[in-house]
C-alpha cells in the first residue's frame, strides 16, 4: 500500500476496497431485509427454475435448443459428480445434486454479470443453508442406512487398523466428519467468492481511480495494469465460480455416498 | 465513498456471521429450486434420457436384426439359385439322354417296321409266286393234256395243219396267259 499512497496526494489517498463491499443498504428504504444479495438469491432461483423449465418441462427424445445445453449440465453432474460417489444410487440423488450445482453456479455467476456484479455466495448465509441441508441429510441417511450406532461406529472406527490407532483416529474422524466437514463445505464456497469479489473490486478500483478520478502521468500505467488485471481476473474468476459450484455439488455427493455405504 | 466505508466498518459487520433474513431467504430459494428442478423436472429428463437410450439400443438391435435377416435371405437365395442351376443342368442332361433314347428307339422301330414290311413283301411275293406256280402248273398240265389230246386226236395230215395247230395252240396259250395275267 505504501507505493499507492506515495503515488497519490496525501489528502485523498487511494483506499483499497474492504468489507464495506459486502454491506449493502436495503433496496427499498425501510424494508431492511430486502438487500441486493437477497434480491439476487431470489433472482438466481428464478433463473435456474426458468432455465430448467424451458429445457426439461417437455423433454424431447431428440433434443433441441436449450434442452441440449441443459442436458450437457445434467450429464456433467451425473457423470462427474453423482456416479463416481453414488454409483447405482446416482439417479435417485440427481435432482438434489443438479439443483445444488445449477443454483451455486448461478449464485457465483452473479459476481461477473455486468451491472449485477455481486456473488450471492459471498454472503455466508447462502452457503450455510446448502451445507446445513446436506449435513442434516448426511446424518439422517447415515443413521437410516447404517443404524444409529453403526453410523458412528463406521465413522469413528473404520475396520482393519491396529487398536491403538483408534485412540487417535476416533476423535479426529468425529471432528472432521461432524464439525469440520460442514463448516469447510460452506466456508470454502463463501471464502472463494468473497475473496474473488474483493480481488475484482480492487483491480477495477485501481483502474478507475488512476485513469479517471486521479489521472496522473505516474499513476496512469498503474491504472492500465488495473484494467488489464480486472479483465484477466474476471476470466479466472469465472473458472473459479464453475469450479466451486462443481466442488460444492461433488462434496455433497461424497457426503451422501459415505452415509449410504459405510465402506470408504 | 470513504465515509460510507468507514461508517460501515465502524458497524463491525463480521462476514462470517450470517444474517438471519438471508438464511430464511436462502432456505426458501433453495426449497423452491429443489422442488421444481429436483422433484419435478429432473425425473422428466431422466425418463427422456432412458427412453433415448432404449431407442438407440432398440435401433441398433433392429438394424442388426435386419442385417442378419437380409444375410439369411441372401444365403437362402444363393442356395436356391444353385439348386435351380443344378436342377436345370440335371434336366438338360436327362432331356438329352431321353432324346438320345427316343432317337434310338425310333430308329429301332423304323428298322423293325422296315424289316417287317420287307418280310411281308417277301411273304407276299412268295405266296404270289407259289400261287402263280400252282396255277401255272395246273394250267400247264391242262394245256399239255389239251395239246396232247389235240395232237393225238387229230391226224397228222399235213405239215401245214400241224403247224397251224401248233400256232393256234400257242395263240391260245398266249391269250389265256394274258387273261390269267
Amino acid at each position: 500500500m505504501s507505493t499507492l499512497t506515495l503515488l497519490t496526494a496525501p489528502e485523498d489517498k487511494f483506499t483499497p476496497p474492504g468489507l464495506e463491499l459486502f454491506d449493502l443498504p436495503p433496496i427499498i428504504a425501510g424494508v431492511t431485509w430486502f438487500t441486493k444479495p437477497v434480491l439476487l438469491a431470489v433472482l438466481s432461483s428464478l433463473i435456474v427454475i426458468a432455465f430448467c423449465w424451458a429445457a426439461f418441462a417437455k423433454p424431447k427424445l431428440v433434443p433441441r435448443g436449450v434442452q441440449n445445453v441443459a442436458e450437457i449440465g445434467y450429464t456433467f453432474v451425473r457423470d462427474q459428480v453423482a456416479r463416481p460417489f453414488l454409483g447405482k444410487d446416482a439417479d435417485r440423488w440427481m435432482g438434489l445434486l443438479l439443483s445444488i450445482f445449477f443454483m451455486v453456479w448461478i449464485w457465483n455467476l452473479m459476481g461477473v454479470i455486468p451491472v449485477v456484479q455481486f456473488p450471492v455466495a459471498s454472503h455466508i448465509a447462502f452457503p450455510i443453508v446448502l451445507a446445513l441441508s446436506i449435513y442434516v441429510l448426511k446424518i439422517y441417511l447415515g443413521i437410516k442406512h447404517q443404524g444409529p450406532i453403526g453410523y458412528f461406529k463406521n465413522m469413528m472406527f473404520p475396520p482393519g487398523l491396529p487398536k491403538p490407532i483408534y485412540v487417535l483416529l476416533a476423535p479426529i474422524e468425529f471432528l472432521s466428519n461432524l464439525i469440520i466437514a460442514p463448516f469447510t463445505h460452506a466456508v470454502r464456497l463463501f471464502a472463494n467468492m468473497f475473496a474473488g469479489h474483493i480481488i475484482l473490486a480492487f483491480f477495477s478500483l485501481v483502474g478507475f481511480w488512476f485513469l479517471f478520478e486521479k489521472l496522473t502521468p505516474l499513476g496512469a500505467p498503474l491504472g492500465v495494469v488495473g484494467v488489464v488485471m480486472t479483465i484477466a481476473m474476471t476470466g479466472f474468476e469465472m473458472f473459479i465460480q464453475f469450479l466451486q459450484a462443481f466442488l460444492f455439488a461433488m462434496l455433497a455427493a461424497m457426503y451422501i455416498g459415505n452415509s449410504l455405504h459405510a465402506e470408504h | 465513498m470513504i465515509t460510507a466505508a468507514s461508517l460501515l466498518a465502524a458497524e463491525g459487520n463480521n462476514p462470517l456471521i450470517p444474517h438471519a433474513y438471508e438464511l430464511v431467504v436462502g432456505i426458501f430459494a433453495f426449497a423452491v429450486v429443489l422442488i421444481v428442478v429436483g422433484k419435478i423436472l429432473t425425473p422428466r429428463i431422466q425418463k427422456t434420457l432412458n427412453e433415448r437410450t432404449e431407442a438407440i439400443e432398440g435401433g441398433i438391435q433392429k438394424a442388426q436384426d435386419a442385417q442378419a435377416e437380409a444375410q439369411a435371405l441372401l444365403a437362402q437365395y444363393k442356395e436356391q439359385l444353385a439348386e435351380a442351376r443344378h436342377e436345370a443342368s440335371r434336366l438338360r442332361e436327362e432331356a438329352r439322354e431321353q432324346g438320345a433314347q427316343i432317337k434310338a428307339e425310333l430308329r429301332e422301330e423304323a428298322q423293325a417296321e422296315a424289316r417287317r414290311l420287307i418280310e411281308a413283301a417277301h411273304v407276299q411275293i412268295e405266296a404270289d409266286r407259289q400261287q402263280a406256280f400252282a396255277q401255272l402248273r395246273s394250267e400247264i398240265g391242262r394245256l399239255s393234256t389239251d395239246l396232247a389230246g389235240r395232237i393225238v386226236g387229230e391226224s397228222l395230215e399235213d405239215e401245214a395243219r400241224q403247224r397251224r395247230t401248233v400256232d393256234r395252240f400257242l395263240e391260245e396259250l398266249e391269250s389265256s396267259s394274258a387273261a390269267v395275267r
